[in-house]
């Protein structure tokens, strides 16, 4: 199965760091969640990762260094909802 | 730094393998994940990496990564990796193993390896227990703590994996924990440089037979629990044995030079060569 296969990409506002989900990977374990420093993230109710306030991001990656499952991605400098340079090749 | 996409493009076997097998929340992608982006940081070439593990959950990272590897049976990886590096001492050989793994049926492999400074570095995954094969205690099972081989609490001490590698001869020892994502890449960054025998010991997380056995709660409260437990070295150097008491002391413990096995190894065929070639009659 590859990174790409279904994400979750959503609209991020310009040059703010955008974030994917890798839903084919993500395993609902909450880390991102929980140590994330400005509450970006949330978990919903069907467990699945989502991007509650991406313009409080400030692309510390740290969501990106614990996710044991390489399912999520920091893209800074992102300049539009359709970017796709963080994805797999 | 590099993102997830560009290190599973760069470094993974990602076509066939994912997502891994690990359960959700296990630090061992975690760990993973912060070995290759060290590996990254120092610009090594893939084709100059060996990385080499033995058998459990820890033993299964190789099988993801695009390098040298080397999948052995359990508790072998440094036998393994020996031979690899006598054969081909260019290669930086890495060794993923877990605490089963590295001190118990491994045990004598490891205190053996210390002993010899060969330029090898072991990277062991501590969760406390025999993960794969369904939670049984393992040399760094906490005294009291529960597996499935010990319901009522374990009555043996652990070992300080950190202390026994640095009896034994290692000459770098650093430990840390999987929540400590940077002070991982920074550990094992300057293990890999080390010229000798290196050890990162790193605490992690089992929520699925460790934490749920003894109520540690999921991977979030795990990985809380490291962060509170552990006090970076320079600040362990100030306090008391006493403040001390359940607390882990992290960064780079041991640093220093000796010879290596390898270098060792070349001088000795070139003595027997003189040797054999001062001898009346020897090859010219
Ligand atoms: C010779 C041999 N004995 C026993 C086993 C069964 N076995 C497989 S993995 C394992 C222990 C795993 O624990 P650990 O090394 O701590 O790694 P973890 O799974 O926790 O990462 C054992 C006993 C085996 N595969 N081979
Ligand atoms: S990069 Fe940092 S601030 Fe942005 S979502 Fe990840 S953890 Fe939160
Ligand atoms: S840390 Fe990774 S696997 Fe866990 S919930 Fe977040 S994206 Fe999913
Ligand atoms: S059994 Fe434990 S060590 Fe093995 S993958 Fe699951 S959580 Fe990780």
């Amino acid at each position: 199965m590859t990174q790409t296969s279904k994400t979750q990409n959503l609209p991020t506002p310009n040059n703010h760091p955008r974030i994917t989900i890798f839903s084919d990977w993500c395993k609902s374990c909450g880390i991102c969640v929980a140590f994330c420093p400005k509450e970006v993230l949330a978990m919903t109710a069907d467990h699945e990762v989502l991007v509650k306030a991406p313009e409080k991001c400030i692309a510390c990656h740290m969501c990106e260094l614990r996710c044991p499952d390489f399912a999520i991605n920091v893209e800074e400098h992102a300049t539009g909802p359709d970017s796709q340079k963080g994805e797999l090749q | 730094m590099i993102s997830n996409s560009q290190l599973v493009n760069k470094y993974f076997r990602h076509n066939k393998k994912f997502p891994h097998i690990w359960c959700p929340g296990c630090g061992i992608g975690t760990i993973l994940g912060n070995m290759l982006r060290a590996i990254d940081a120092l610009a090594l070439d893939k084709n100059d990496i060996a990385f080499v593990s033995g058998i459990g959950c820890t033993g299964r990272a190789p099988v993801y990564v695009d390098f040298n590897t080397l999948h052995t049976t359990h508790g072998r990886a440094l036998p393994f990796a020996t031979g690899l590096k006598l054969a081909r001492p260019e290669l930086k050989v890495l060794v993923a193993t877990g605490d089963g793994d590295a001190t118990a049926i491994g045990g004598n492999h490891l205190i053996h390896a210390c002993r010899r400074n060969i330029d090898i570095t072991t990277i062991i995954f501590n969760n406390y227990i025999y993960g794969m094969t369904g939670g049984q205690y393992s040399p760094t099972t906490p005294h009291g703590d529960k597996a499935s081989t010990c319901k009522l609490g374990n009555i043996e001490r652990p070992f300080n994996i950190s202390q026994l590698v640095e009896a034994a001869g290692a000459t770098f020892v650093g430990r840390t924990t999987s929540y400590h994502t940077l002070q991982l890449q920074n550990i094992i960054k300057k293990a890999i440089l080390h010229k000798g025998f290196s050890v990162v010991e790193v605490i992690t997380h089992c929520p699925t037979t460790y934490g749920r056995i003894n109520k540690k709660g999921n991977a979030v409260d795990m990985l809380k629990w490291q962060k509170e437990v552990a006090i970076d070295k320079s600040r362990a150097d100030k306090m008391e044995p006493k403040e001390l008491e359940g607390k882990i002391v992290t960064g780079i413990l041991i640093e220093k030079q000796l010879p290596e096995f390898c270098e060792q190894y070349d001088n000795i065929i070139e003595a027997a060569q003189n040797l054999k070639n001062s001898k009346p009659g020897g090859s010219k």
